[in-house]
């Protein structure tokens, strides 16, 4: 896999509350996910998180891990949505 | 390039999540002319190892590929070389026993449809294809994925008005033989004016005889997106702001598409072939292209002006798209099939929409009749006269026409019929009552239009 299919991004919505990033980046760091940049917002009394990733190193496959992040999600209470990067990149320029 | 934009994200997954953006299908188009043997059962079998030899992991591949992007891949498809062509060289050729071995293939894979059990006859018929017409109803009430369809007219070749009686009574007779679920054989299939080699859409899709060996072809889809785009502009926008408007969500759809096909295509190991440049809806609340008419201004679809709105959004989706992907093909354009669209049905059960404004819209839009529940009682000259009526709009306006009409044996206007998943259900719509028989019997075929002075 090249740089860019390793690089994915995930969206964690949601009311906010203790603790989120804190669980996020543990079940990421449990994965060897690397976090690469971060980016955090209030929309509409939500709080929502965006996390630029890197999975080079994941050794599961990529649906066991967003499995993982999914059911993190439910445990949260948060939407967490996990991508590949390269669809933004794609569908937003030319 | 480490930096995202937030809002790029955000309006993804809204588009995902809200506005059921997905890519429709994608559909493995693969060439059956190796397949020839003089054996209806030696042919069958070659049929059904092709099949799984060259489709076995689309399924798993498509769901992977659609887990990791989370956008849905709604169908995984499979079209073939008209098998009128194949089977022909076979002595005493059995139709059926084919139609059997493609639809255990395509169960056997986890394809949703297998489609190219087609004719093509816009000229005339072979004697293989006469045998062909007679089996297809037969063919399509015992088999649950297989696809039908038959090209009957060109704008280079004409009409043939005898195969267009034929396609009448093979539409009829699958209604019979399907009558205890509400006619839906005649869902499966479809004829055409200047069909196409490389559509992904069912019930028409088949693998053209100038078609490489095997190729993915993608079909996007997101009426959705679009309506919502529409909505969030100006109501005083003007109609270059509003085509406007659809060009670039068209562009992000089939940017979705391209990307999405490239992968799948490139996991398959196997040629990416076209990405059709389309809006289709679903039976969904807010997946509908009547539902875009209305953002436009439109009180229902079918009221006057829906023509024009068609027309524009028509273009627009082209026009938005084809900068989107390096090859587009297929059938490209807004459908508007009735019975798969919550809007269509909405303004068809009000009275807004009806038979003779739907023939209207399909001179503007991509394909032509679709999914249209007419009375089980219809006569086959009334239905020929409707397919003639759409085949002369294709081959005039040098343009891909089609009917897809389901007389619903047992129904009446005010009653509807129940299809299930995504073919949806439809009110039974109203036919014109006056006898075209006379008509169409005289047969034979429409000569080819002249292409010059066009007015």
């Amino acid at each position: 896999m090249n740089n860019s299919d390793n690089q994915i991004i995930i969206t964690v919505s949601g009311k906010d509350k203790v603790g989120i990033v804190a669980s996020v980046s543990n079940c990421l760091a449990k994965y060897k996910v690397n976090i690469e940049d971060i980016k955090q917002t209030i929309m509409q009394d939500n709080f929502v998180m965006m996390m630029l990733c890197d999975i080079k190193k994941l050794e599961v496959s990529f649906k066991d891990f967003k499995d993982a992040m999914l059911n993190l999600g439910s445990e949260l209470g948060m939407e967490i949505w996990v991508q590949k990067k390269d669809i933004f990149d794609k569908m937003h320029t030319i | 390039m480490t930096n995202f934009n937030q809002q790029k994200i955000l309006e993804t997954i809204e588009m995902v999540k809200i506005h059921h953006l997905d890519i429709r299908t994608t559909t493995l188009s693969l060439s059956l002319r190796d397949c020839c043997t003089t054996d209806t059962k030696k042919t069958a079998t070659k049929i059904y190892d092709k099949i799984l030899k060259y489709a076995s992991n689309l399924v798993s591949f498509a769901n992977e590929i659609e887990n990791e992007y989370s956008i849905p891949i709604v169908n995984k498809r499979i079209a073939l070389t008209p098998i009128s062509l194949i089977g022909e060289s076979c002595d005493n050729v059995d139709y059926i026993y084919l139609a059997q071995a493609i639809d255990k293939a395509g169960a056997e894979v986890g394809v949703d449809f297998i489609g190219g059990f087609s004719a093509l006859v816009d000229k005339g018929f072979t004697k293989g294809d006469l045998k062909f017409f007679e089996q297809i109803p037969e063919a399509l009430a015992q088999t649950k994925k297989l696809c039908s369809s038959v090209n009957l007219g060109t704008s280079k070749a004409g009409i043939n008005m005898d195969a267009v009686l034929k396609t009448a009574d093979v539409i009829k007779k699958t209604a019979q033989l399907t009558s205890n679920e509400d006619s839906i054989g005649a869902a499966k299939f479809v004829c055409f004016c200047n069909a196409v080699s490389d559509n992904p859409f069912m019930a028409g899709a088949f693998c053209g005889v100038n078609e490489a060996e095997c190729a993915l072809n993608i079909g996007v889809s997101g009426p959705g997106v679009v309506s919502s785009a529409i909505s969030q502009l100006d109501k005083n926008a003007d109609f270059g702001e509003v085509a406007n408007c659809i060009k670039k969500m068209a562009f992000k759809i089939t940017s979705a598409g391209e990307l999405i096909g490239r992968r799948l295509a490139k996991k398959l190991n196997i040629p990416f072939g076209v990405i059709d440049l389309s809006l289709a809806p679903t039976p969904l609340r807010g997946d509908s292209v009547a539902e875009i008419f209305k953002a436009m201004g439109l009180e229902q679809a079918g009221a006057h002006g829906t023509t024009m709105a068609l027309a524009m959004l028509n273009d627009a989706v082209k026009k938005g798209g084809i900068m989107a992907s390096s090859y587009v093909g297929g059938l490209s354009g807004a459908f508007i099939p009735v019975s798969e669209d919550a809007g269509m049905i909405e303004a068809a059960n009000l009275g807004s929409l009806t038979i003779d404004k739907l023939e209207a819209m399909t001179s503007v839009c991509s394909v032509g009749l679709d999914m249209i529940a007419i009375p089980g009682d219809t006569p086959n000259s009334t239905i020929a006269g409707i397919i003639a009526d759409e085949m002369a709009i294709g081959m005039i306006n040098k343009k891909t026409t089609a009917v897809r009409i389901i007389p619903v044996i047992g129904k009446n206007v005010g009653q509807s019929a129940e299809f299930g998943g995504l073919l949806g259900s439809a009110p039974i719509m109203k036919v014109n009552s006056y006898s075209s028989e006379n008509f169409v019997n005289r047969g034979g075929r429409v000569p080819a239009p002249l292409h010059s002075l066009n007015n």
